[in-house]
């Protein structure tokens, strides 16, 4: 890819105590490029999207975006930059609507009035498949649909980069349909994404790149489909042994 | 899909019709001082500076989340500033007023970078030893020292030559800043700013991945807060005509007192205030040839709303009956197609267009 990079990081180290969570970890991702990363469970992939976005601190090693370090930036700095993030367990702000909850973000992640943004939220809120529960406290959604608030949100921050961490989970098929074309149209924006997914199939139709993370390192980084195939996936991530 | 049209709604039926009943509240309490009734005056006062007081901590603890228990430094200190303005600045009580809510205000930026160093029960901890601390500071200062001072005969009749028309003056300036208390919070809340505000106090980590600065957030409802009640200290202080530092950084009738109110009305709501003042003075009134038995009582009342309905009163009552006084919040509504979506009064706002697209 010709493109510049957006996130690069540098020899990222981060552990909890003795528990080493990332280990030297090297990534560039370009504009505009989609990567996905897969794992298995405590692989360190959201404490990865916590670095990124500033929620936790590393141990040692550089975080740049747009080429600038941004190790000393506080989370909301980072968002105001353009960095949009979701978390895997949900986190609502519980007594505000659900259309609160998006104008919130839209407001204060990217800067514009209230006004201007409140038909953004209305298409985010469509998008997303959240109408029907617009004036419902976000305390009293479902999992599914407190899940679809956080990439509601995200998304309202307008974000240049945006850090989806499982999504998809839970799903039915036909949704998870719907939700690969609501990322493939927001890839046609031209918005950088890192999807961190359980549902792989739904990564393979959405992004350029995969990478594995394990034990704190990335054990495998290319194409897709390639990067499934690969044996070491099969053995570390899958836990199957290769024929 | 069908082209529907939206528009974010801020009133409702109920809202309106509460607000003609404020405002010809505020026309009748005008009226009042035809009647000539002054123990009705000096009552009104009170309640007045009771609700700004009330209004504030609310801001400050129910929206902020900020458990203060020493906004008595603030009040006392307003009170005091009023006093020095006058007797050594030669300034009028009515000027001074709002100078005094100022320095209240700068005064509380080094307390609050101070404070918000801690967390949970040590915030409030540290609010209170920090208005014990204002106290100590103005027994030793020469304002008059423990036994406290007067304001001088001369600055009095500055304000008016006639008790009558002193009076007068302090009742108006007492209902403006009740409504301007009220009026304060409730345009806060409506903006952008409140948006934050619920935002942070609902959980401060999503609001900092959407771009919200919680501290700066925090610290300008904190001077905020300190600059309106150093201002109601001065007119409470104006109104007594003497301050000693007793009885200006009483804890229990500036702090203790004022939590109670707004826990049993109801906390992180506007109307909760209005209704806690309301049995605060209910009670007084009530039971006032038998000394501080009201404050036992209140304080009783307070600890079973916490125990049992801790939405107060008031969040009993709008819960169950669905009411709201002062609405905050935005309700997306649909309108018919054919129905233009008129921003008739400036109350629903904007109108939006369907663009269909597939939910997932
Ligand atoms: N704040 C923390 N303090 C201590 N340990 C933590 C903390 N956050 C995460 N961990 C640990 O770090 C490891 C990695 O957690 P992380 O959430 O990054 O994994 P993950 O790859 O996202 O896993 P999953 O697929 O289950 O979401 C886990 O063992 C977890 O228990
Ligand atoms: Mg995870």
């Amino acid at each position: 890819m010709g493109a510049p990079p957006i996130l690069e990081l540098c020899q990222l180290d981060k552990a909890f105590g003795k528990i080493v969570i990332a280990e030297g970890i090297d990534l560039s991702v370009s504009q505009g490029e989609g990567l996905g990363i897969i794992g298995p469970n405590g692989a360190g992939k959201s404490t990865l999207f916590n670095l990124i976005a500033g929620d936790d601190r590393p141990n040692s090693g550089d975080i740049l975006f747009d080429g600038r370090s941004i190790n000393d930036m506080k989370p909301y700095q980072r968002s105001r930059l353009g960095i949009g993030r979701s978390y895997q367990i949900p986190q609502p702000f519980g007594k505000m609507t659900v259309f609160e909850n998006v104008l919130t973000a839209a407001v204060f992640g990217s800067g514009t009035t209230v006004a201007e943004a409140e038909d953004r939220c209305i298409e985010i809120l469509h998008r997303t498949g959240l109408m029907g529960e617009v004036n419902k406290p976000a305390g009293r959604l479902t999992l599914l649909q407190r899940k679809r608030l956080e990439l509601a949100r995200s998304l309202a921050t307008r974000p240049r980069l945006l850090l989806l961490d499982e999504i998809a989970g839970g799903l039915t098929e036909v949704e998870t349909q719907a939700l690969i074309n609501t990322i493939r149209d927001l890839r046609e924006t031209g918005v950088t994404l890192i999807w961190i997914e359980h549902i792989v199939h739904a990564l393979i139709a959405t992004v350029d790149r995969l990478i594995v993370l394990n034990g704190g390192r990335i054990i495998c980084d290319g194409k897709p489909r390639e990067v499934i195939q690969s044996p070491e996936v099969r053995r570390i991530y899958l836990g199957v042994e290769p024929e | 899909m069908t082209n529907q049209t939206y528009i974010v709604a801020r009133a409702t039926t109920a809202s309106k019709a509460a607000l003609v009943i404020m405002v010809s509240c505020v026309v009748v309490l005008l009226l009042v001082p035809l009647t000539g009734d002054r123990g009705s005056m000096r009552l009104i006062v009170e309640i007045c500076y009771f609700l700004a007081l009330a209004q504030m901590w609310n801001l400050l603890a129910g929206y902020a989340g900020l458990l203060s228990v020493g906004q008595q430094a603030f009040s006392g200190f307003g009170g005091y500033m009023l006093f020095a303005f006058v007797v050594y600045g030669g300034l009028s009580p009515l000027i001074s007023l709002p100078l005094a809510g100022i320095l209240a205000g700068i005064v509380s930026l080094p307390v609050a970078i101070l404070m918000f160093r801690l967390s949970g029960p040590y915030f409030a901890i540290g609010t209170w030893v920090t208005a014990e601390v204002f106290k100590l500071v103005f027994f030793e200062i020469p304002l008059g020292g423990g036994s406290g001072m007067s304001l001088p005969i001369q600055a009095i009749r500055d304000i008016s030559p006639t008790t009558e028309g002193r009076e007068l003056i302090i009742y108006l300036t007492a209902l403006a800043i009740a409504v301007g208390s009220v009026a304060l919070v409730y345009s806060m809340l409506r903006s952008r700013f409140g948006l934050a505000l619920t935002a942070v106090r609902d959980n401060e980590r999503a609001s900092a991945s959407v771009g919200i600065d919680s501290f700066r957030l925090k610290l300008g409802v904190f001077v905020t807060v300190a600059a309106f009640t150093g201002m109601v200290g001065a007119l409470i202080f104006l109104q007594k005509l003497r301050i000693s530092p007793g009885s200006a950084f009483d804890v229990m009738e500036w702090s203790a007192g004022i939590i109670f109110i707004v826990v049993i009305g109801g906390i992180g709501r506007i109307e909760g205030p209005f209704v806690g003042v309301a049995v605060y003075f209910l009670l007084r009134e009530t039971t006032a040839n038998y000394g501080a038995w009201y404050m036992i009582l209140l304080g009783l009342l307070a600890i079973v709303i916490m125990l049992f309905a801790r939405q107060g009163l008031w969040g009993f009552l709008a819960e169950r009956y669905r009411l709201t006084v002062f609405p905050i919040e935005r309700r997306v509504r649909t309108v018919e197609p054919v129905e233009k979506a008129k921003p008739s009064n400036g109350i629903s706002d904007t109108a939006i267009s369907n663009l269909s697209l597939p939910p997932f």
